[in-house]
């Protein structure tokens, strides 16, 4: 039996909208005519008797839909009581993916993704995408099984100190120890994983606490009364900002992530249309700003365009909202857009000057601060001058690629394919090495949320789940593509099994070079081409591993079959699989050595 | 066969002039300011829960911060259950500055505060000492007003509080009789006069202080 979970999960039916969550009893739903009522359609729900019935109700209250996880010993009474509730819970083939697609679930709906695991080694096996999630600050709640009480700290079977283990990477985490408490614990964490700067939340969950009796229901998601977060930005900064900005002659804005998920994309395209101010983004602001504008200067960074790091370089006022100043991004921080006065807008305080100093601090919600800004300036910035050279810089370092038709295919031209035969809003998810780099390069990302990758921690096998997460966040009519390295597909690849099973639309582009292609880069730049364990001849068909899962599986080696076949396998109603036989010489420039200068972006090899 | 993409090479490329330093900060070639590291005293409120501690020392240690010494105990509120906890950290100015933002960052921290230099200071030690030559010890301990815990034959053991210098200049004074155990608690402080320490209700805004130069007075250990 395979159900459709991507058009119509279980729990929803047309009586039900969006905006009414389901309040977790089959026994009565709520008539057609009852839910059209002005006010919420709210059937009187069963009491809660234990534990796990209140984390349950407590994910319900939130507006859960989809949970993903692994079954296992501590977390069964949760599982249990799941099993009456109206969330559609994905199992997964690996806690990993769970993770992953629970991460990549926030990032497409801005709603916080749910994952499960149970204690010991179905914990651990999170912590990969729980760190994955806080580097990138996704909305992600974590609940994890852990032994009883009892035996807290005996070195039971299946025990970590899963608290202890995720404190580093978790935004907050709580070690839930009341029966009567445990629900408002799973409230609080989904509100701390939504609010301010998103980020992972983690509730362990003690098997004897989940099976207490209890008849407590969950508080709402409330954030505790000691996290403050404040929006707007002090107005006396935000004045002198706005007149540093009326009198730049070379300004940029730098949209980063932030820019996505506080929702504040459109007020900054228009902010930089009206004032004409070049734009770059960071690799999580893809999707920030239209990548096909004339003010589009597109990513920065170790290998953004040519044009962007030439814009950073030389700006002398950078806007930068939501953003962590990486060292991916900055390179060497002494050659870090040295003739700039940053004014730096983030809501969390304790990104301001960590990386870079900031001239200007506001401190505030990305959407709010902007509009702020926006009514602070009074005048454009005299910068003609500028974006003509900027456009200059455009041709001058243009990202064009040679594809002669005796080679190997080269990837950028798969991208580019990829990208024309899919619609404006697609979804592209993407592991980590070469591949994604083509990814961020040669495809031209207009939405906010429609990039969804592993930045900060650089997860390889990131991909796949993350298309499963995307795609039950998606729009129906939304495509999801997920472009992926042979390298990253085989660490994950246990997830087509749940894509088959839950018949999700996704086709995976495999740019399959035979190598771990991003280290036989630099091993070739940096190693003296000793590739020591890059080479990965060794891979499997991934068309037919695919068929094998049950999956519909493809194999480009030629220029002519790559138009076809990708129409194919994105028409294909399922899971669909295109092992791409791309150039294994291929490498990703322009670059930035690591700690470089973003002005000495390499364009080959010779200029490392 | 070619690869890579064209454009002028980096030598052909415009360089600008100026720089940064470590911290990220323009440098202005007139007067490069370069940041000492200076000892100082962060004061945080925190709720009193299993795990704030860890997650404190934590935070200390993965961001590579050089603590000095970290203290912790009850405080007022006793019925809110609440903890001061009292870091004494040796880092450059922007380096504090991250230290106070990421503490706040925590769920559990209720209010962060960096205590000015005439702020109060004490520290307590247990020094155990041969005592051989017990009238000798006891002018000694006398000289600091050290309290004497535990005595016997062979050994004593006194108790002596005060500011670090205080505590440094008696067990260097103790040594001559042979010290044969130390025990001591890191630093505790606390605000002078009405002034408030670190409490709930006058959390400073961090938009203020990202604006401001922390205070570079030298310390002064009373």
């Amino acid at each position: 039996m395979s159900e459709r979970a991507t058009k119509i999960p279980p729990a929803e039916t047309e009586a039900q909208s969006d905006d009414h969550p389901t309040d977790g009893t089959q026994t009565d739903p709520p008539s057609e005519a009852e839910s059209d009522a002005e006010a919420p359609a709210e059937t009187t729900p069963e009491p809660v008797t234990n534990g796990a019935q209140s984390v349950v109700r407590a994910l319900e209250n939130a507006g859960v839909e989809y949970a993903f996880g692994v079954q296992g010993g501590a977390i069964m009474p949760v599982y249990d009581a799941l099993y009456d509730s109206d969330i559609y819970h994905v199992t997964m083939a690996h806690e990993q993916g769970a993770s992953h697609a629970a991460d990549a679930y926030g990032i497409v709906s801005g709603e916080p993704g749910v994952c499960l695991a149970t204690s010991g080694p179905g914990a651990t096996n999170l912590v990969t995408g729980i760190a994955d999630a806080d580097m990138d600050s996704d909305p992600m709640l974590a609940l994890t099984g852990q032994v009883p009480t009892e035996f807290v700290g005996n070195d039971a079977f299946q025990e970590t100190d899963t608290t202890g283990v995720t404190t580093p990477v978790t935004k907050d985490n709580t070690f839930s120890s009341d029966p009567d408490l445990v629900g408002s614990d799973v409230s609080e964490a989904f509100a701390l994983a939504r609010e301010g700067r998103p980020g992972p939340t983690l509730v362990d969950l003690p098997k004897d606490v989940t099976k207490a009796e209890t008849d407590c229901e969950p508080d709402a998601p409330k954030t505790p009364d000691t996290y403050e977060v404040q929006t707007h930005a002090e107005s006396a900064i935000v004045e002198a900002a706005a007149d540093r900005l009326e009198s730049a002659n070379r300004p940029v804005m730098l949209l980063g992530g932030g820019v996505i998920k506080g929702e504040a994309s459109e007020v900054c395209r228009e902010f930089a249309t009206e004032h004409e101010i070049p734009v770059v983004t960071t690799m999580p602001g893809i999707g920030a700003f239209p990548e096909d504008h004339e003010l589009s200067m597109e990513m920065a960074g170790m290998h953004g365009t040519g044009y962007a790091n030439m814009a950073i370089t030389h700006c002398d006022t950078m806007l930068a909202i939501g953003t962590r100043f990486d060292d991916r991004l900055t390179g060497g921080i002494d050659t870090f857009a040295p003739d700039a006065e940053i004014i730096h807008v983030d809501i969390d305080p304790a990104e301001v000057s960590k990386n870079i100093h900031a001239d200007y601090p506001l401190i505030g919600d990305a959407a709010t601060v902007v509009e702020q800004l926006a009514d602070a300036v009074q005048a454009s910035p005299q910068a003609k001058k500028w974006r003509a050279q900027c456009q200059q810089w455009k041709s001058d370092y243009s990202m064009a690629y040679d594809a002669p038709e005796d080679e190997p295919v080269q990837p950028e031209f798969v991208v580019e394919a990829l990208d024309e035969a899919t619609d404006d809003d697609t979804i592209v998810t993407t592991g980590v090495g070469q591949h994604q780099m083509w990814a961020c390069q040669y495809w031209t990302y207009t939405e906010p949320r429609t990039w969804v990758s592993s930045h900060g921690l650089g997860t390889m096998g990131y991909g796949l789940p993350a298309a499963i997460g995307a795609r039950l966040a998606a729009d129906d009519d939304q495509t999801v593509v997920c472009i992926d390295g042979d390298g990253s597909f085989l660490m994950t690849m246990q997830g087509l099994s749940v894509a088959v099973r839950e018949n999700l639309d996704i086709t995976v582009a495999v740019l399959n070079n035979e190598y771990i292609g991003m280290v036989r880069q630099w091993q070739d730049a940096f190693f003296e081409g000793r590739h020591s364990a890059s080479n990965y001849n060794w891979m499997p068909e991934f068309d037919k591993l695919a068929e094998a899962f049950g999956a519909a599986g493809f194999r480009i080696d030629d220029y002519d079959e790559v138009a076809d076949t990708i129409e194919e396998a994105i028409a294909y109603d399922g899971p669909s699989v295109i092992d791409v036989h791309i150039d294994p010489q291929a490498n990703v420039y322009p670059m930035v050595p690591a700690g470089g200068d973003n002005g000495q972006f390499a364009l080959t090899e010779d200029q490392l | 066969m070619k690869r890579g993409l064209d454009g002028p090479t980096p030598e052909e490329r415009p360089t600008p002039a100026g720089r940064r330093n470590k911290q990220g900060i323009r440098i202005d070639p007139e007067v490069e300011a370069k940041r000492e590291p200076r000892r100082t005293v962060i004061s945080a409120l925190v709720e009193h829960e299993p795990g704030v501690l860890s997650d404190v020392s934590g935070l200390f240690s993965r961001r590579q911060f050089n603590i000095e010494s970290l203290t912790v105990g009850p405080t007022e509120d006793e019925d809110e259950n609440r903890a001061r906890i009292t870091v004494v950290v040796e880092e450059p100015d922007p380096g504090i500055d991250q230290i106070k933002k990421q503490l706040r960052k925590l769920v559990p921290v209720i209010a962060v505060r960096e205590l000015e230099p005439d702020a109060m200071r004490r520290e307590l030690a247990l020094i155990k000492v041969n005592a051989e030559r017990p009238d000798q010890v006891a002018a000694v301990a006398d000289m600091y007003g050290a309290k004497t815990v535990d005595s016997s034959p062979e050994s004593a053991t006194f108790e002596v509080t005060g500011a670090r210098q205080k505590i440094d200049a008696a067990i260097e004074t103790f040594t001559q009789f042979g010290i044969r155990e130390i025990s001591r608690t890191g630093l505790t402080a606390l605000a002078r006069g009405t002034d408030d320490t670190a409490a709930a209700s006058s959390t400073v805004s961090t938009a203020d202080e990202a604006n401001q130069q922390p205070n570079a007075q030298p310390q002064t250990d009373d």
